[in-house]
């Protein structure tokens, strides 16, 4: 009761509280913004008092208007305020504030780095949680620098609750302070096995997304992850797993081996269907990794396809949508198993939902062959009728279109049926997509040389139908089909079946409406056609018919000379003049066809798109120097004659010799290439192009085979392609029997000598000739192109940083001086030692900082192996063993360029392997190499080793300050080479030496490690209380480092001293 | 998850966590476009769409739109489940949870996604775990009130 009425009280102290302004902004709909200014201006007043309940009302007020789209950033310092807060009441509402409403480049950020370290070092559980919450929203790199090391100490925090918030951070962190990651990461992994599972999954989830980015460096986190994987029951975590082993499987083909079985009898036992999700698409991308070298996985592949069968079954929209998104990744490599649920696929082009169907559309890209290209573009076609919405139906025609012409056509048997689609489509109202259609034609057209009667027939009829397509012109994107017609027309003339009606329809008045560009291209093809009917006519002694094209001509014309642009008027005013000389020489009786037709002559060749990119700059020809001397500064880019090229500018159609800066001249070089790449009638002037074309094998030999004439050529009015379905049908059985026919002939050919080429063209698998062999001109390319070189990555990642080798801990790390920012990591180290220089300690211990923790399950497979070595050991071996080792010792006191030698005379002996270097790899290849589900011990033995193998590999690299690569590659030689247990062996010798190695390495570097550690260092000591670590033994301790040694190698580190010695 | 909004039916927005650095402009902009594509779609339709580099996984509860961003690789029927905790969250915390209850408690309801969320993770599979820290954390609330009062 008391409480009741202080807190009216309280009520009424503040002016409102967030109640009562959202209560108030839904009773002021009208004037909401002036509303809320007032409401701002009352939050303003009610900053400046001083008690901190105020001012937190006021912030938790101005977060609701950021919500809602009002700039609040003028608060900010009103915010840390109320961050710093004692009371967690307000601290919790000036943290959400700070989540909502900060970012990079908010300047108080830099203030909070005290507060929030208090805050994250409160005895108070919540106060840490709510500063690590909203410490993830707003981290930046300096408070990730900052801080880094606070919240490394949280992760081994006594409440799971702030270790589990501490290791989610720590993702934050690292990407904002890659530096961090590498000290941090063994705390990181240690994290996996945290007895809370709200924190290993917290764990999981961290590495799993740093895994994705850059898998190759976590490879060796495989046996550990696989072991969780086949243990754990939270379908959260084991989605997160099986993701990141889809990540790695690319890089160890083996691993995907070994997955197979646990993930196909995760998706036989599991019921949720986001982990049967997530194991079909990793046993997807497994298969897809395994290609190659795996044949016996069509079970995998067949069970992953009927699941997906019933989720596209499922009237849940949503499994539908993802099954088909996951049967287009299996499409790619397994076509035939998906090509068996055709029905399926076309039955989902139904579905009410456009995205499902667009899905649909996508599979049945790759569903398409010869066999069943012509039904499903029919099924596509239907659906195009009724298709509502535009945006839809153009889908359709632009997945009509990619399906045909797919891989040069690849599955088009029958090239007339195609053409009669294309005609189809352009009564398609309303489409963006013309000009598609417009390329498809001349496309096929130019390059499939039997089908050019045929299509010249097409666009003959087009042009005559042209009012059909275009009713409404401005807004009609079909008319760009009119084009590609009258330049069909125009250039392959010489198969128009009535030329003089055809130019007749191209010179109509109503063409005068069409865009420019296409009426210029009209009028010029207008003169092809007149050269070729000349042409035709001047056989006859009747002169008659000649001079009244003519005269149709000189008629017709004058309509475009008076065209406003600039394109049309050019060519129609020249071809007017030429045409009236014509006409002047017909009148004296002269032939002039052959001169005319002279005019047109001449092969078009495609050119291929990037042919021009492709040239190779000559020798000695330098791009970037000055052709003249550069333009005076006071002459501005803008007053350079842009509108040499424009069309505004008539007039202006002499280029004046202006001296133009080299922006100028790469603009205009753009600009003609553009012009040359859009014109059909640019020859690439290049002799060599040519000679290429003439080269091309089968170009002028691929026989033609005659166009079946069963096809009715005239055909009045617009083509169906329908009656091709059939008809193929039939051209296919008579084929087929014709083909055995030939095939008898062939024998008996062969038998008798060198029997002649037939006619039939290539088999295909299915033993579908195509109707017209595809004169598929290949694309031209000029001499010597240079290969692509696409580098399509992107170099503002912001993962790319987090891309640290994570095994090679130590080598990295000592490779390159330690920076400043990198001396976070260091720990404490207890037990008692051996006598070493404190300063060379400091070294020992920086460059060691996880092997500690790995001591026991060090020890753990040392034993494993001793036992294995025993069992297994062969003289032989041994002595082989020697040897090497004796070899590489050399190599090691050798030069530089000695070792070069060896290293690639080995790589050369050796297979190669995945980028896993390290001797992590051998550990992992055991691991890899063992039967696919390892018995219980095994596998343990096989995870204590991968664990513990960083901290023996990764000295390895410091004995070679300056050959950074060499030990790696003859380890990895040494683990591409052992096989099966042989590896063992090796692997304990590789560690001798890089126990030497590290050894030699402190020796060698002691004097600029030391003096490296910070105060700072010193307090996270303090502060972190770390596992006992039985064998290691103390060397010496100061205020700010304690050193260890590892008693267990201690032995052979001095050997190797003496062997360094010698 | 690079995102989370809450929109209710008319496209006011209700609840929005970004997981990544966001420019405010962007925000604006891209929460504007998402909105207009997600209340566009029919009720029949899937949940799933992509949009620029991004999926999105929507749901609808009554009249709120649940909608989040996620990346290429991510898994997007889990995405469903962590949406649909969520929404159980709420529903546990304020009883039969409405659209009004997380317009007046705004604040409350982002505590609870930041119990729940982390950087865009998860942070803990169960509900009762994070319930529980939520009551804790009120609870101190509740006595640091009583403390101020007293």
């Amino acid at each position: 009761m008391a409480l009741k009425i202080v807190k009216g009280s309280i009520d009424r102290m503040f002016d409102k509280n967030l109640q009562d302004l959202v209560r108030g902004i839904r009773n002021h709909k009208e004037d909401e913004a002036k509303y809320i200014s007032t409401c701002i201006d009352e939050i303003k007043q009610e900053l400046k008092q001083d008690n901190i309940a105020v001012k937190a009302n006021a912030v938790c007020k101005l977060t609701y208007l950021q919500m809602l789209g009002y700039d609040v950033s003028w608060a900010a310092f009103n915010i840390v305020e109320v961050m710093s807060s004692s009371k967690f009441t307000y601290k919790r509402i000036g943290y959400l504030a700070a989540s909502q409403c900060f970012h990079e480049n908010t300047d108080v950020i830099m203030l909070t780095t005290n507060q929030i370290r208090k805050d994250l070092s409160s005895p108070n559980q919540y106060d840490t949680g709510v500063a690590l919450t909203g410490l993830s929203c707003f981290v930046t790199p300096d408070l990730a620098r900052d801080l880094a090391n606070d919240i490394m100490t949280l992760m081994s925090h006594t409440k799971p609750y702030i270790r589990k918030k501490a290791v989610l951070i720590m993702y934050k962190v690292f990407l904002k302070y890659p530096e961090s990651l590498r000290p941090a990461f063994p705390r990181l992994k240690e994290k996996l096995e945290d007895p809370d599972p709200g924190v290993q999954s917290a764990a999981v989830n961290v590495i799993c997304e740093l895994a994705r980015r850059n898998p190759k460096n976590y490879l060796s986190l495989a046996p550990l992850f696989f072991k969780l994987m086949t243990s754990s029951t939270n379908n959260w975590v084991l989605i997160k797993i099986i993701k990141l082993f889809g990540a790695l499987t690319p890089l160890e083909p083996r691993l995907g081996k070994k997955l197979i079985e646990p993930l196909t009898n995760l998706i036989h036992s599991t019921s949720a269907m986001s982990l049967l999700y997530e194991c079909v698409n990793t046993v997807i991308a497994v298969l897809i990794s395994l290609s190659s070298g795996m044949p016996n996985h069509s079970a995998s592949i067949q069970l992953c396809v009927q699941k997906l069968r019933i989720l596209i079954e499922d009237s849940d929209q949503n499994l539908k949508y993802l099954g088909l998104l996951a049967m287009s990744k299996i499409l790619k490599t397994h076509p035939k198993s998906v090509q068996s649920h055709k029905d399926l696929i076309l039955q989902c082009l139904d579905d009410k939902d456009e995205s499902i169907r667009l899905r649909a559309l996508d599979l049945l890209y790759g569903m398409v062959s010869k066999k069943n290209l012509m039904e499903i573009v029919k099924k596509l076609m239907i659906h195009v009728d009724k298709a509502e919405g535009t945006t839809y139906r153009d889908e359709l025609l632009t997945k009509i279109i990619d399906i045909c012409s797919q891989s040069n056509y690849q599955y088009i048997t029958n090239f007339e049926w195609y053409i009669s689609i294309l005609v189809e489509l352009t009564r398609l109202e309303g489409t963006r997509h013309g000009h598609l259609i417009a390329s498809q034609m001349l496309d096929v057209a130019i390059r499939v040389k039997a089908i050019r009667v045929f299509a010249v027939a097409q666009m003959a009829t087009l042009l005559d139908n042209a009012h059909l397509l275009t009713g409404n012109m401005q807004r009609n994107g079909i008319c760009e089909v009119l084009y590609a017609a009258a330049w069909i027309c125009g250039e392959f003339s010489e198969h128009l079946e009535n030329p003089v009606q055809t130019l007749e329809a191209m010179l109509r008045p109503k063409v005068a409406t069409l865009p420019g560009h296409i009426q210029a291209v009209y009028v010029q093809n207008a003169a092809k056609l007149f050269a070729t009917i000349l042409k035709n006519q001047e056989g006859n002694t009747d002169s008659t018919a000649a001079q009244e094209t003519s005269q149709m001509m000189i008629d017709r014309l004058p309509l475009f000379v008076q065209s406003a642009n600039l394109e049309v008027q050019e060519r129609a005013s020249c071809i007017l003049q030429l045409v009236k000389y014509i006409q002047k020489l017909q009148q004296k009786d002269v032939e002039v066809a052959e001169e005319v037709s002279a005019l047109f002559a001449g092969e078009l060749n495609p050119v291929a798109p990037k042919a021009q990119k492709k040239v190779p700059v000559p020798e000695g020809l330098d791009l970037d120097a000055w052709i003249n001397e550069p333009p005076s500064e006071s002459e501005s880019e803008d007053e350079q004659p842009k509108a040499i090229f424009t069309k505004e500018e008539p007039k202006h159609s002499r280029p004046r010799h202006t001296e133009v800066d080299e922006k100028e001249l790469a603009r205009r070089r753009e600009a003609r290439k553009q012009e040359q790449a859009n014109n059909p009638f640019y020859i690439k002037a290049s002799p060599s192009s040519q000679k290429v074309y003439q080269e091309a094998p089968g170009v002028e030999h691929i026989p033609v085979v005659q166009i079946d004439l069963s096809v009715p050529l005239k055909v009045p009015g617009l083509p169906m392609s329908d009656q091709y379905v059939k008809l193929e049908e039939e051209r296919r059985q008579k084929e087929r029997a014709e083909k055995k026919k030939k095939e008898k002939k062939k024998r008996k050919e062969k038998r008798s000598g060198r029997g002649k080429k037939h006619d039939s063209g290539p088999e295909s698998e299915e033993d579908i000739t195509p109707a017209h062999v595809v004169d598929i001109v290949t694309e031209e390319m000029p001499e010597n192109a240079l290969p692509s070189d696409d580098d399509d990555k992107d170099p503002n990642d912001p993962h790319k940083a987090l891309d640290i080798d994570l095994d090679n801990l130590l080598e990295t790390t000592a490779r390159r001086p330690l920076a400043d920012s990198e001396k976070l990591p260091v720990r404490s180290h207890r037990a008692a030692g051996a006598p070493k220089s404190p300063a060379e300690d400091g070294e020992a211990e920086n460059a060691t900082p996880q092997e500690p923790k790995k001591k026991s399950s060090k020890e753990k497979r040392d034993k494993k192996k001793d036992k294995e070595r025993d069992r297994k050991r062969s003289k032989e071996e041994k002595k082989k063993k020697k040897h090497k080792r004796e070899e590489k010792e050399e190599d090691l006191l050798g030069g530089q360029a000695e070792e070069a030698a060896v290293q690639s005379e080995e790589t050369k002996e050796v297979e190669a392997q995945p980028s896993s270097t390290s001797a992590e790899v051998s550990d992992l290849d055991f691991w890899l190499s063992n039967a696919p589900v390892p018995s219980n011990t095994q596998e343990a033995a096989t995870v204590a080793a991968a664990e513990a193998d960083p901290a023996p590999e990764a000295p390895a690299g410091t004995a070679a300050d300056s050959e950074p690569e060499e030990p790696k590659d003859t380890e990895t030689e040494e683990s591409k080479s052992s096989k099966h247990k042989k590896k063992k062996q090796k692997k304990e010798k590789e560690e001798k030496e890089k126990k030497k190695k590290k050894k030699h390495h402190h020796h060698h570097h002691h004097s600029d490690g030391g003096g490296e550690e910070s105060v700072q260092n010193g307090t996270v000591e303090e502060e972190e209380p770390l596992p006992p670590m039985s064998n290691y033994c103390l060397l010496a301790e100061n205020s700010y480092i304690k050193m260890v040694s590892d008693g267990d190698c201690d032995a052979r580190l001095w050997k190797f001293v003496l062997l360094s010695i010698c | 998850m690079r995102f989370m909004l809450l929109f209710s039916r008319q496209g006011k927005l209700r609840l929005q966590k970004w997981y990544t650095a966001t420019a405010e402009r962007d925000k604006k902009k891209m929460v504007r476009e998402l909105m207009q594509i997600v209340l566009a779609r029919k009720p029949k339709m899937c949940s799933f769409l992509e949009w620029r580099d991004l999926k999105i996984v929507y749901k609808r509860y009554a009249s709120l739109y649940f909608c989040c961003a996620i990346e290429e690789q991510d898994n997007e029927l889990i995405t469903l489940e962590v949406i649909h905790r969520f929404v159980e969250l709420l529903d546990k915390y304020f009883g039969s949870v409405c659209e009004l209850d997380i317009i007046f408690n705004f604040e409350k309801a982002y505590f609870i996604l930041d119990e729940f969320l982390m950087g865009g993770e998860i942070q803990d599979t169960s509900k009762k775990s994070v319930l529980k820290a939520i009551e804790q954390a009120d609870l101190l609330q509740e006595v640091s009130w009583a403390s101020e009062l007293t």
